[in-house]
């Protein structure tokens, strides 16, 4: 009796420690950022805010890893494709439930991504899927083989399919909350993630709450609160004060009070972006390869790297980043040297006397944050050669809808390779049947038929080492014909405090936050 | 007061928002820009563009659009965001009420403040006190709100950390939404804890936001007042021995008052609108904010949606200040 008594009393000595230690994983964790989402139906999303926080809540059959661009298994255990190429058979995960407990099955993933492909499902009228070409586009049929099995059949065979379906597009939706919100789901997300959405208010914040159901590791934190906090000085304010854990975009100037700063803590990671020029090769003074090439020599990417973007971006020498397999790293960058450039220039014949265009983005993105400066050194760097360049700005709308039909000589544009797959940049941005006006992304407006030919072999390919082998070849080709000049990828940025543990940074930026902490 | 002035001033409001309704849709439309493209960005496929454009209702005629656009207004509906595809009125709604308590806040610190200074500088005219307040007066309107904003925030907040940073509230604080208006909601929900935090969070943007109307309504106080108090029934009232706490309140002040009460009227009708630079930088979720991002947007039905309120309320606003008018100066009717 007596020795129950002190293992009663030791044991209620005890519980403040265990009270102490699931206190210490708890706690807000706040984000601020620089607006509010537009929807969180990931399906319908296409502004980073509705992404960053809608994958907190939905999740997707395979997603990329924690810090790197490998796909990995989610809510699919496992995944399996036909010889022919044409049919992918996902195994899913048992005993997983949305957080408005209904069952995830197969049937759960068939109304997800139907409702985006096909018409005559009952849901397709209620969002306006924003990219179903680019994620979903191939797959013609959806079969629920039982209820935890499903097959996609494309129809032609796609390799890059998986990494489309790791992607923020593809989210495994609630059936029952599709049904009861109709065309509001994004406004009200049901999903399997590892925190449920709890409240939204507009252009102020979004609250999201740990789902203590969550199939997986459980969230550490209680909550996240999103704040939008559209100044970037006051976001810096914000995270200095202690009023948010998380900065997000902030600018260079910024980023360099944050390391200075013992409280703040500060991650940098390759992105997967890539900021270029491209030549119009369509236009006769730009068809000469060498006149490419001897523009490309009369950059000086470090000279930019260090003045615009501070520092927090690499040169580039490819279509895509080292952070994606298959970069061609054998490639020679094109080194910058005026003399070189003037001497091939005058071989070229180039014409010195007429203006050519160069067109600069009137909006700025991260793989270039200030489109105009950026335009003004080119313009200088082609001075120092002879060139002269001639700054044309459109509007954003306009100037995409004239990019797409092909009226720039030059323009300075970018990607992010959201998917992490080689041929979302090659075939996507370089290949003959993607530079068809109007519309075309093919800035270049480069037909190499070697090029387009080894981008729909990739596609046809699955086996990584062989679909290796085809990219370096696809990069060799774009490096000797210089339809564009890659400048920069850009490095993503993650500024926090150091009362957080384990903050991931993924090469796109997008990251579940399960498996932070806080200290109180 | 007249149904038949009323009445025909509110026919004359329902002209101005057709007029205002037919141009916004036609300027919006002129404008570079389509939303399709704004909403898909660099990595839309010409495939997806066109069907969200068909969704969207953007292949139809202009003409057809219009009519639609009016015909759902006749009904009530500003029709639904482009962006996010929510009703256009309930996104409205709900800014609009964090504006106007912002607004408000800022208009009753700008004309007490200001009416004050602007009385006591006219009384005391070029006294220390008249040049320091009209010298703090010059400064006020020629501050860039935005500097000030964030100077105050830096200093406040950070530096000295006694007021909040941001927001309408603390964080997990917030009263179930009845009215949208924290200071109301929170007192209906009979959370005085949480009313003085709200109040807490409203004094530094609402600062901010009053320093031009404030600096204004002074300038303007004092030299209407400079010249009511030279006229001859103020002199009069002098004269027959009343105190000068009266003669400056009830004779001098009172007429002095239309031109102040029409800049008040002004001012708040700009201050609705117009609050952005405030908001953004005290991440106040207003009306102002949301007009800006819907325009970059190219969000046509927000954006009609947000002038004709706009609209309507200057509109309002006006009537408002017209029949205060007849209300401060007797010699005034309204005529049908």
């Amino acid at each position: 009796m007596r020795k129950l008594i002190i293992g009663m009393a030791l044991a209620l000595c005890l519980l403040p420690a265990i009270g102490w230690c699931a206190e210490k994983s708890g706690g807000t964790l706040v984000w601020g950022r620089g607006g509010d989402s537009v929807s969180l139906d990931l399906a319908q999303a296409t502004d980073g805010e509705s992404i960053k926080a809608g994958i907190q809540v939905l999740e997707n059959l395979v997603i990329f890893g924690k810090d790197s661009m490998n796909v990995e298994p989610q809510l699919a255990e496992s995944w399996k494709v036909s010889d022919d190429g044409l049919t992918w058979t996902f195994k899913l995960r048992k005993g997983v439930k949305f957080h408005d407990g209904y069952p995830f099955n197969a049937r759960a993933v068939y109304d997800s991504f139907a409702r985006v492909i096909f018409k005559q499902h009952p849901y397709y009228g209620y969002g306006k899927w924003q990219y179903p070409a680019m994620s979903l586009g191939p797959v013609k049929d959806i079969q629920v083989i039982d209820d935890y099995t499903i097959a996609l059949i494309t129809e032609k065979p796609y390799a890059p399919l998986l990494n489309n379906l790791a992607l923020w597009l593809c989210p495994i939706v609630s059936p029952k909350a599709m049904a009861d919100y109709k065309d509001k789901i994004g406004m009200h997300p049901v999903g399997t993630g590892p925190f449920k959405f709890k409240s939204w208010t507009k252009d102020d914040q979004i609250v999201l709450e740990r789902n203590n159901d969550y199939w997986g590791e459980k969230a550490k934190v209680d909550r996240i609160v999103l704040k939008s906090i559209p100044e970037p000085s006051a976001r810096l304010m914000a995270l200095q004060s202690g009023t948010v854990d998380i900065a997000d975009d902030l600018d260079p100037d910024s980023i360099a009070l944050v390391k200075k700063n013992p409280k703040l803590a500060v991650i940098e990671r390759p992105s997967v972006n890539v900021g270029y020029l491209a030549f119009n090769t369509e236009k006769p003074r730009l068809k000469d390869p060498k006149v490419r090439q001897a523009l490309s020599h009369a950059i000086d990417k470090d000279t930019l790297i260090k003045t615009i973007f501070a520092g927090l971006a690499i040169p580039a020498k490819n279509p895509f980043p080292p952070s994606i397999w298959s970069y061609n790293d054998a490639n020679k960058p094109y080194e910058y040297n005026p003399e070189k450039a003037k001497k091939m220039l005058a071989e070229a014949k180039f014409d010195f006397n007429t203006e050519i265009e160069l067109w600069a983005m009137p909006v700025s993105r991260a793989y270039m944050p200030d489109p105009v400066k950026t335009a003004e050194l080119l313009q200088a760097y082609f001075a120092a050669v002879g060139v002269k360049a001639k700054i044309v700005r459109h509007e954003w709308g306009a100037y995409l809808s004239k990019v797409g039909n092909g009226e720039h000589d030059m323009c300075m544009f970018g990607w992010l390779g959201g998917n992490s797959d080689p041929d979302n940049f090659l075939y996507g941005l370089l290949s003959a049947d993607t530079a068809k006006p109007p519309g075309a992304s093919n800035a270049a407006f480069w037909k190499n038929a070697e090029f387009t030919d080894l981008c729909l072999k990739g596609q046809k390919t699955f086996n990584k080492a062989e679909r290796t082998k085809i990219y370096l070849k696809a990069q060799e080709i774009f490096h000797a014909e210089a339809p564009w000049a890659p400048l920069v990828h850009t490095i993503n940025v993650r500024c926090y405090s150091k009362k957080l543990h384990d903050v991931p940074l993924r090469p796109n930026g997008l990251n579940s936050f399960q498996m932070i902490s806080k200290e109180k | 007061m007249p149904i038949g002035y009323l009445s025909k001033r509110l026919f004359h409001l329902a002209l101005i928002l057709l007029g205002v309704s037919l141009l916004v849709f036609m300027m919006l439309r002129m404008i570079p820009g389509d939303p399709a493209r704004l909403l898909l960005g660099e990595f839309a496929t010409a495939e997806d563009l066109s069907r969200l454009r068909a969704q969207m209702g953007l292949d139809r005629p202009y003409p057809v659009q219009y009519g639609i656009y009016l015909a759902n207004i006749l009904q009530g509906d500003l029709g639904n965001s482009l962006r996010n595809g929510a009703p256009v009125a309930t996104e409205i709604g709900m800014r609009l009420v964090a504006t106007l308590e912002l607004a408000v806040a800022a208009m009753l610190i700008a004309s007490l403040a200001g009416i004050a200074a602007g009385v006591i500088s006219a009384v005391r005219q070029y006294s220390v006190f008249d040049y320091g307040s009209m010298f703090m007066a010059l400064i006020g309107v020629s501050m860039p709100i935005f500097w000030l904003g964030l100077m105050l925030m830096y200093l406040l907040a950070v530096m000295f950390p006694i007021m909040p940073m941001m927001g309408r509230i603390g964080m997990g604080n917030e009263p179930e939404v009845m009215t949208g208006l924290m200071l109301v909601d929170t007192l209906l929900a009979g959370e005085f804890g949480d009313f003085l935090d709200a109040l807490h969070h409203l004094v530094l943007p609402a600062f901010t936001l009053a320093t031009i109307p404030m600096a204004i309504v002074a300038r303007i106080t004092r030299s209407s007042m400079l010249e009511v108090l030279n006229k001859d029934y103020v002199r009069t009232a002098r004269a027959k021995g009343m105190g000068e706490v009266v003669v400056i309140l009830r004779h001098a002040l009172r007429n002095a008052f239309l031109p102040v009460v029409t800049v008040l009227g002004l001012n708040l009708g700009l201050l609705l609108g117009g609050a952005v630079l405030t908001e953004t930088i005290f991440s106040w979720p207003g009306l102002g904010r949301y007009v800006v991002d819907s325009l970059m947007a190219r969000d046509y039905a927000a954006v009609q949606g947000c002038i004709l309120v706009f609209a309507g309320l200057m509109a309002f606003i006006n009537l408002i200040v017209d029949l205060v008018y007849a209300l401060l100066d007797p010699r005034i009717r309204v005529h049908a």
